[in-house]
């Protein structure tokens, strides 16, 4: 089976500055991978090679096997759900008509758009009283479900996140954290995620990516990097900072 | 005063269309060049400076020059498309104004455009992206809507600045409300004045409360407050324009010209009137600069009005030589009709002349009559001058002939120019030979032995296109010889007077009850 998305050597320069060099990646469809590493390490980059709102310059992009530089940028875009760090809803436009908007691009029939949108809805787990409401109108909890609804409109197989519960606070996050594992799983998603909670990928992910200054460092499932030794000490010191605060969480908690 | 502002208001219907068609026009025209020159603008920075300086530059040119600057502009073009296309256009009225206000219209609504597109919130345009919109999705759905308040308080701007300064397409010859405030401060007839300038401060406050509730309502999303804001302006838009339409859907008007000042106004209203005496319908196109009148004329833009023989002689045919007064009306009557196809239909019976005057005992005090006596004794008096008057061939030509010394020359606004006179600040002046004030001051009019200064005989002027249109011509041709100079003097100062004044209207009537 082709992998949903595979990266072959690419690289991205800024006025000569290298953001991202030669990352080499390729995800099976069903995964669930998350981005990690500090700021500055290329991982947001890395997603928007993926939907071509970066255009790399070296190497390739496949998504279902198809490379994205041949595509059109706003049809490829249409197929890949994408949930952003500001979560970005469009502020004149109702909570419908947000998630609404990539099958109205579509050109879905309005019907079939208005039962969407209900599903979604329940799915995001938001009352569909909301419908009607304007963005500036809803909690920040609330903004993010309607960014991921938005994102799951159009009916995508794969789903790209950038730090989409960065803004939130503590319980809202785990909460969205597990309805979004879920949905990965009741909707067969392909799922990459950007953050930079290491103890957040480990939790939810398959498969932890690990990246530092535009490149790839390590990479693996969560069991996997926890019992590894790490000769590169910059994935040592991600990877035991979360370790060692859930020892200690343990320890409280045992007594 | 009753009795003027009647007269005033019942030519708002035309004078209120004209200016609302004119202001809408280039408020429409503005809003399709500057929209997309914003969206532009906000795309690309460099562009963005260069078109803010422009428009800025538009902006620093005072509004009458500019619309002053299209006139001469639209006649090179009107003429090189003459020769290229076989057929020119209109320099004058509509375009001109058109073009000139639409110009200025465009710095508030190119600056918020660019200002509000380029001020839409990064984060909600990459989610515009990243939902799969294109360019122009993205325009149109999310980054327009989310700058339409901001654009819409340029539109407010540009249209409350082009409603004020269409006041200014009056001299180009455009009726608009400015007819009001050009011909009131003429006459000052500041009841005419304050008609003018209400009506055109109340049109752009109307417009500016409508244009400020669909801003406000595209900005709350309350779709009902801006609709009833657009409906407002389409009522409004159509309630102006029915009165041109109703006019333009009856029997063709005659237009009737003048230029600018007192005489011009009251030969226009008794021509006017004659034609509507015999149950045609007249426009009347006033204000029109000296040069302007006789283009306008000999393009057929207005089918009538009154010159004087000595500017045509002049200015059109090119002469400065002085044959005597009945040979340059025969030259003329032959040099127009050939040059232009323009008829001399007849001469009114009175000349409007360049004169120098003095009041009656000074100039008896001192002996003079004539301006040789004024040569031999003039040097020790102080000559006024209107503001264009020693600047004109008529001044240099009588300086020479007569060798006329002066101990100082002053300029003066015409009305000051005759206080000047009376108070003694000025011994001899340039006046008008048909100005009312010659007769009411007592003042004298020195004699022109040598001839010096050109004949002025008031001609009544016939269009080419209307030149076989018997009914005008008829009823013009009536007024031959019907009006001397004293009797005009008379009529003009009725209406230049302080008291008891009169409107040009009142004083047309007057002469032809005489």
């Amino acid at each position: 089976m082709t992998p949903a998305i595979v990266l072959e050597q690419v690289g991205k320069t800024y006025d000569g500055a290298a953001v991202l060099s030669g990352a080499d990646l390729s995800i099976a469809r069903g995964q669930f991978v998350a981005l990690v590493g500090g700021s500055g390490a290329g991982k947001t980059t890395l997603l928007k090679t993926i939907n071509a709102l970066i255009v790399p310059t070296t190497g390739r992009v496949l998504v279902d096997g198809q490379d994205v530089a041949a595509q059109s940028g706003p049809a490829l875009r249409r197929r890949i759900g994408y949930v952003f760090q500001e979560v970005g809803l469009f502020p004149h436009l109702t909570v419908a008509q947000n998630i609404g908007i990539t099958p109205s691009l579509l050109a879905w029939p309005v019907p079939r758009i208005a039962a969407r949108v209900e599903t979604l809805l329940d799915l995001v787990d938001l009352p569909r009283e909301l419908a009607t409401r304007l963005p500036a109108a809803l909690s920040g909890g609330q903004r993010q479900r309607v960014g991921v609804a938005r994102a799951l409109a159009a009916e995508p197989t794969i789903l790209l996140m950038d730090e989409p519960f960065g803004a939130l606070d503590p319980v809202t996050r785990v909460a969205l954290a597990d309805d979004v594992r879920r949905l990965h799983e009741t909707l067969g998603l392909t799922t990459v995620m950007v953050t930079h909670d290491v103890g957040e990928a480990l939790l939810l992910a398959d498969v932890v990516v690990v990246m530092a200054d535009g490149a790839i460092i390590a990479r693996g499932s969560p069991a996997a990097l926890l019992s590894a030794a790490h000769a590169d000490p910059r994935v040592a010191a991600l990877i035991d900072a979360p370790r060692r605060q859930a020892e200690k969480l343990a320890g409280l908690i045992h007594g | 005063m009753d009795d003027r502002l009647h007269q005033a208001l019942a030519l708002l219907p035309e004078r209120l269309g004209w200016h609302v068609a004119l202001s809408a026009a280039a408020l429409a025209l503005g809003l399709l060049v500057a929209l997309p020159l914003g969206v532009l603008a906000a795309r690309r920075p460099r562009l963005r400076w260069i078109a803010l300086a422009g428009a800025g530059l538009i902006q620093t040119i005072p509004s009458l020059a500019l619309l002053a600057l299209f006139f001469p502009l639209l006649l090179l073009l009107s003429g090189l498309s003459e020769r290229l296309l076989g057929h020119g256009f209109s320099a004058l009225g509509f375009l001109p104004s058109l073009l000139a206000l639409t110009l200025y219209s465009m710095l508030p609504i190119l600056r918020n455009t660019a200002a509000g597109l380029s001020g839409v919130d990064p984060a909600v345009v990459e989610a515009a992206r990243g939902v799969g919109m294109t360019d122009r999705q993205r325009l149109w759905r999310v980054e327009f809507p989310l700058a339409l308040p901001i654009i819409m308080a340029g539109v407010r701007t540009a249209a409350v600045w082009t409603i004020g300064a269409a006041t200014l397409s009056t001299p180009v010859g455009q009726t608009s409300l400015g007819d009001y405030i050009f011909s009131g401060l003429q006459t000052e007839d500041w009841v005419a004045v304050l008609v003018g300038c209400a009506a055109s401060a109340g049109l752009a406050m109307l417009v500016d409360q409508l244009l400020g509730l669909i801003e406000s309502g595209v900005g709350r999303r309350d779709r009902a407050r801006w609709i009833a804001g657009l409906a407002g302006l389409g009522v409004g838009l159509a309630a102006a324009l029915i009165p041109l339409a109703v006019s333009a859907r009856g029997e063709a008007a005659y237009v009737i010209g003048a230029k600018n000042f007192s005489e011009q106004y009251v030969l226009a209203e008794l021509m006017a009137g004659r034609l509507e005496a015999r149950g045609a319908r007249v426009e009347r196109r006033i204000n029109l600069g000296s040069a302007v009148a006789y283009r306008a004329l000999a393009a057929g833009e207005i089918d009538a009005y009154v010159d004087y023989s000595g500017t045509l002689w002049a200015n059109v045919l090119g002469r400065k030589d002085n044959p005597g007064r009945q040979a340059v009306l025969d030259e003329l009557r032959s040099g127009l009709k050939t040059r232009d196809g323009v008829v001399l239909l007849a001469p009114l019976g009175f000349e409007n002349a360049y004169a120098l005057a003095m009041r009656r005992d000074r100039a008896q005090a001192l002996g003079i009559t004539t301006l040789a006596d004024l040569a031999v004794k003039g040097g020790g008096l102080t000559m006024g001058g209107d503001l264009e008057f020693f600047s004109r061939p008529e001044w240099t030509g009588v300086e020479r002939a007569y060798g006329l010394r002066f101990k100082a020359k002053r300029q003066f606004q015409p009305t000051f120019m005759y206080r000047a006179l009376a108070t003694g600040e000025a011994d001899v002046i340039s006046a008008f030979s048909s100005d009312g004030r010659i007769a009411a001051d007592d003042l004298v009019l020195l004699g022109d032995p040598k001839g010096a200064l050109p004949p002025y005989d008031a001609v009544i002027l016939v269009s080419p296109r209307a030149a076989g249109d018997r009914r005008l011509t008829g009823a013009l041709a009536s007024l031959a010889g019907s009006i001397d100079v004293k009797t005009m003097q008379a009529a003009n100062y009725a209406v230049d007077r302080d008291t008891d004044k009169q409107s040009p209207a009142q004083a047309a009537k007057a002469l032809e009850r005489r």
